[in-house]
């Protein structure tokens, strides 16, 4: 094989593992709008959140003592242990679970039949929050995260390619990250999990239930809160996985939650309530963007990752208003 | 007692449809209107005008441009910033261009430009509708903050990407650069906002705000009592992005002075504009001022508590603010979802009666 | 209960003369000419091979049980839907994929079976959306307001405020239809239509949900309509009493097809009608 087309074969391999990062934070605003009908802007600040409490409980760092030291002006900084990274996963899961509750009964409660676009502002609300939260809680520097994922290109891979190609020419081989091959694997596992979840457990016909009628869902007995409860504890187990996939490529900070920026339109192209369409809509906006920033971009003077993902959405959505899995909406009087 | 509309007689239909339908309270109007005017300018010192004041009538341009389209037209849209960066591009360009052009003019002329791109960006919302629309002008959003950043001949080729407002005179006054004094740009923005703050509440009483609000409401409706959606939306796209090219226009040359794109016009400012819209009230005008007053003066008088009052450190405050202002924002939709305004037409109905409330 | 025409109505009418879009057509003549219309949704068959008229002047009646289709055709009338199959003659001119703006212009109007009011606007809005398609002046005399746009929003202020006299509704002006009880809106809704001053106007299930008496006045203001305005009414109903009462002529349709056609008196009479409404087994 040419060097032209294995370079072309790893840009579409590395959009596809971006795609699939993607693909983690979409999927948790599908889980939720697909049960409540809410359109979380706040699920990239609850990955960032997510990440946060995971390093900051395997760090042992005190929490709010940044707060703590400027009002009482003590210097606490950290307890002094190391959390394994298994027993930090189950705190920070804990601690999701907690907010989803508190959520639930402080906001969503109050909110219950308010148009869609008062929860979408709500969420917003919650966006602010929670980042002021957060930082608030754990500080807002830099923070790396391991929890044991392996990361950095594959040697045995770049090997195996570079055999593919003929004796002496000048190309080293293909380049593939670890974490991303792990991302990916971990997101089939979660979408396989959700499927099986939401289609053979009690509580998943209650869920699907409640995304079609919730009056109806009412009316025979099911409790709307745990729903909506056990709904963004899912959510905050995506927004998990999300973080720490993400805090472990490129470390947990604030653009942590710009993520979620990069998942709307992953979401416009696969349709707000279908899992596979996050999936794929995720794979395609990586693909394309990976392709247009070689080919495209220079044309145009490069950097055009931030809004060309937009574009091709909306694009899209012109022929297919509905997305690529949506139904198709007959609008009836 | 002076709250009353007792003896207040509507004897035409045009009295019927006036906008402050009782007389004490069109009294207050005025005299409010008076004192901006004529008093605001001698007492308000420069902190004041230029952190308080010039910023709130800026905003407030803005908010009222978002409520026409979010609010009256019910599309919602997060590209609010990129159109502010539209409005002040077109006005540097003009600046530099046309040095002779009065400001004023160049001000109008830059929300007419702004306009045109609102309507363009404007076209997919014929096929699609709600969250979709809001995630499509994200695109605006991040278009045109990118094309304003890479493309040079926006900002005149200088050296750092800003663009700074050259001075220009009304009436021989300074009111733009960096030596015009503080009043002159609060005056100037005063004027631009009553004189536009009037005009919304005029085209939104007549047919064309029907019309917007037909479409909000029902669309299928509206579509078959012979409303053109094509005309109804693109109109708000289009009037909207006037007011909020405006907007932009005024904050770069008579608020800020100078702006960098990515730094002035960044999606944050999208949220903020839509904050002020639902916080002040979803299709009020006088909600357009309310919920710009608290987005502007919140943050303000947060700062001055925290870092003046109890001395901490400023990164702390910030997170304590940005935290704060979530937390209102999720407890106002709680309490009020109709926003600040319909408080206020609350307490009004509750002072009609006073004090004999039943 | 009022007398049919109370005297306000009656020195409003004097005053203000509401009448239906003028055209050419005789009364009596054909308004409204459907032909051989046939419409699916994907592999389902909504109507199939359906022809009427409408002659002007008249109240149609359009019935049949629940799923006959009957919406439908009413969508297909004003332009919301388009036949795959068939022609519409509407006022002497064919006509094809016609938007329903277009149609309104042309003076169709309708209410619809579940309420689509604007909900955060007032009664008076309301009505005065209605006769958004006759007012005219363009979006800088409405930027001024005080002047010619104020003088034209007056004028149909006062058509408006006769059509409210008219149905009685004078005491909610100004409240928003979002917190008025069920029969309100639906007179509320009439009120839209009947504002554009229809040359056609369809009413889709008028009084769905409503007790005798809100029926009784519901069909008292629909005859008045037809009778004071000369507005040709095209209706669906499910109540027989009313409808045998009020209509000229009725159409009935069942599984989309058309099954009986003629005076109230023949259709009751027609064997097919009778199965369809006493439900006898179907062999498709």
């Amino acid at each position: 094989m040419s060097p032209v087309v294995l370079n072309l074969i790893e840009t579409i391999l590395n959009g596809l593992m971006a795609g699939v990062m993607y693909s983690l934070v979409a999927l948790g605003f599908v889980l939720i709008f697909k049960a409540s009908g809410i359109f979380n802007f706040a699920q990239g600040v609850m990955a960032l959140f997510a990440a946060l409490t995971l390093v900051g409980l395997q760090t042992g760092q005190v929490p709010f003592a940044h707060l703590i030291n400027a009002v009482l002006g003590t210097n606490l900084h950290s307890f002094g242990w190391t959390l394994p990274a298994f027993a930090a996963v189950i705190g920070t899961l804990l601690v999701m679970v907690l907010f989803a509750y508190l959520f639930e009964a402080l906001v969503l409660k109050h909110l219950v039949n308010q148009e869609p676009i008062i929860l979408f502002m709500a969420t917003i609300g919650l966006a602010y929050f929670l980042e002021g939260f957060g930082d608030l809680m754990w500080g807002s520097d830099v923070k790396t995260m391991d929890v044991g994922i392996p990361s950095g290109g594959s040697f045995w891979w770049e090997d195996v390619t570079l055999g593919w190609v003929a004796e002496g020419s000048d190309y080293y081989g293909m380049y593939i990250d670890r974490l991303d091959v792990v991302a990916a694997v971990v997101a089939v596992v979660l979408v396989i999990v959700l499927t099986i979840f939401s289609q053979y457990t009690r509580m998943g016909r209650a869920l699907r239930a409640v995304a079609d009628d919730h009056q109806a869902a009412l009316s025979v007995g099911i409790s709307l809160r745990t729903i909506w409860v056990v709904v963004w504890s899912i959510a905050g187990f995506v927004a998990l996985v999300a973080g720490i996939m993400w805090g472990s490529k490129s470390g947990v900070q604030f653009s942590l939650s710009l993520i979620a920026l990069k998942a709307l339109p992953v979401l416009i192209l696969g349709g707000f309530t279908s899992i596979p369409g996050a999936i794929v809509g995720g794979l395609i906006i990586g693909v394309g963007e990976k392709l247009a920033e070689i080919y495209v971009g220079p044309m145009v003077g490069g950097a055009v990752e931030n809004w060309f993902a937009y574009v091709v959405a909306l694009a899209f959505l012109l022929f297919r208003p509905q997305g690529l899995f949506g139904e198709r909406i007959i609008e009836r009087v | 007692m002076l709250y009353r509309e007792a003896g207040d007689f509507k004897t035409s239909y045009a009295a019927d449809q006036q906008t402050f339908p009782i007389k004490s309270e069109r009294y207050l109007f005025w005299a409010f209107m008076a004192f901006t005017f004529l008093v605001v300018p001698f007492i308000a010192d420069d902190y004041w005008v230029n952190s308080i004041l010039v910023p709130l009538l800026v905003w407030s341009m803005v908010a009222l441009g978002l409520n026409i389209l979010t609010g009256y037209c019910g599309q919602v849209s997060l590209g609010t910033g990129g159109f502010m960066a539209v409005g002040a591009f077109a006005c540097y360009k003009l600046m530099t261009g046309f040095p002779e052009l009065n400001i004023f003019i160049v001000i109008l002329l830059s929300g007419a430009v702004t306009a045109g791109v609102g309507v363009l960006f404007g076209l997919p919302s014929l096929r699609i509708k709600g969250f979709y629309l809001a995630v499509a002008t994200l695109a605006a959003q991040f278009f045109l903050v990118w094309m304003f950043n890479k493309f040079a001949w926006f900002y005149n080729y200088s050296a750092s990407g800003q663009i700074t407002a050259p001075t220009r005179t009304v009436f021989g006054i300074e009111v733009t650069g960096p030596s015009a004094p503080p009043w002159a740009a609060y005056l100037a923005c005063l004027v631009l906002v009553f004189v536009f703050a009037w005009v919304a509440r005029n085209l939104t009483r007549g047919r064309i705000g029907r019309s917007w609000m037909a479409m909000r409401d029902m669309d299928i409706a509206a579509e078959i009592m012979g409303v053109s959606p094509l005309y109804a939306k693109l109109s708000a796209f289009a009037i909207s992005s006037f007011y909020i090219g405006m907007g932009g226009a005024m904050l770069f040359s008579l608020y800020l002075g100078a702006a960098e794109v990515t730094e002035a016009f960044g999606i944050e400012k999208s949220f903020s504009a839509l904050f002020m819209v639902i916080i002040g009230g979803l299709g009020s005008i006088l909600g357009s001022f309310l919920g710009a007053a608290f987005i502007v003066l919140f943050p303000v008088l947060l700062k001055n508590i925290m870092v003046g009052y109890f001395g901490w450190p400023t990164d702390l405050a910030a997170h304590f603010q940005i935290m704060i202002v979530g937390g209102l924002i999720i407890f106002f939709l709680i309490v009020e979802p109709h926003g600040l305004a319909q408080l206020w037409r609350l307490t009004k109905e509750k002072l009609r009666l006073w004090p004999f409330p039943y | 209960m009022n007398a049919p025409v109370d005297s306000k109505s009656l020195r409003a009418a004097e005053q203000f003369q509401l009448s239906a879009h003028q055209d050419d057509i005789a009364k009596g003549d054909v308004l409204l000419k459907v032909e051989n219309v046939s419409l699916s949704f994907g592999g389902v068959k909504a109507i199939s091979d359906i022809s009427f008229d409408v002659r002007k002047g008249e109240i149609r009646a359009i019935i049949g049980p629940n799923g006959a289709g009957k919406t439908s055709m009413l969508n297909v009338i004003n332009g919301f839907y388009h036949p795959q199959i068939g022609t519409i003659t509407y006022r002497g001119q064919p006509r094809h994929a016609m938007r329903s703006t277009e149609a309104a212009r042309q003076g169709i109007s309708r209410t619809f079976q579940n309420i689509a009011l604007f909900k955060g606007m007032s009664t008076l809005d309301n009505i005065m959306t209605g006769r958004i398609t006759l007012q005219k002046r363009n979006v800088f005399w409405q930027a001024l307001w005080h002047g010619p746009a104020m003088r034209e929003d007056i004028e149909h202020r006062r058509a408006v405020e006769h059509i409210i006299d008219f149905l009685e509704i004078q005491a909610i002006r100004h409240t928003p239809v979002g917190r008025l009880p069920y029969g309100l809106q639906k007179r509320v809704e009439l009120g839209r239509a009947l504002a554009a001053e229809p040359a056609l106007l369809l009413l889709d299930e008028p009084m769905a949900g409503m007790n005798l008496e809100e029926k009784e006045d519901m069909s008292r203001f629909i005859l008045d309509v037809n009778d004071q305005f000369g507005t040709t009414i095209a209706l669906i109903e499910h109540d027989m009493g009313v409808v045998m009462d009020i209509s000229d002529r009725v159409v009935v349709l069942d599984y989309g097809r058309k099954i009986g056609d003629g005076t109230p008196d023949e259709v009751s009479k027609n064997q097919d009608v009778i199965d369809a409404y006493l439900g006898v087994p179907h062999d498709e």
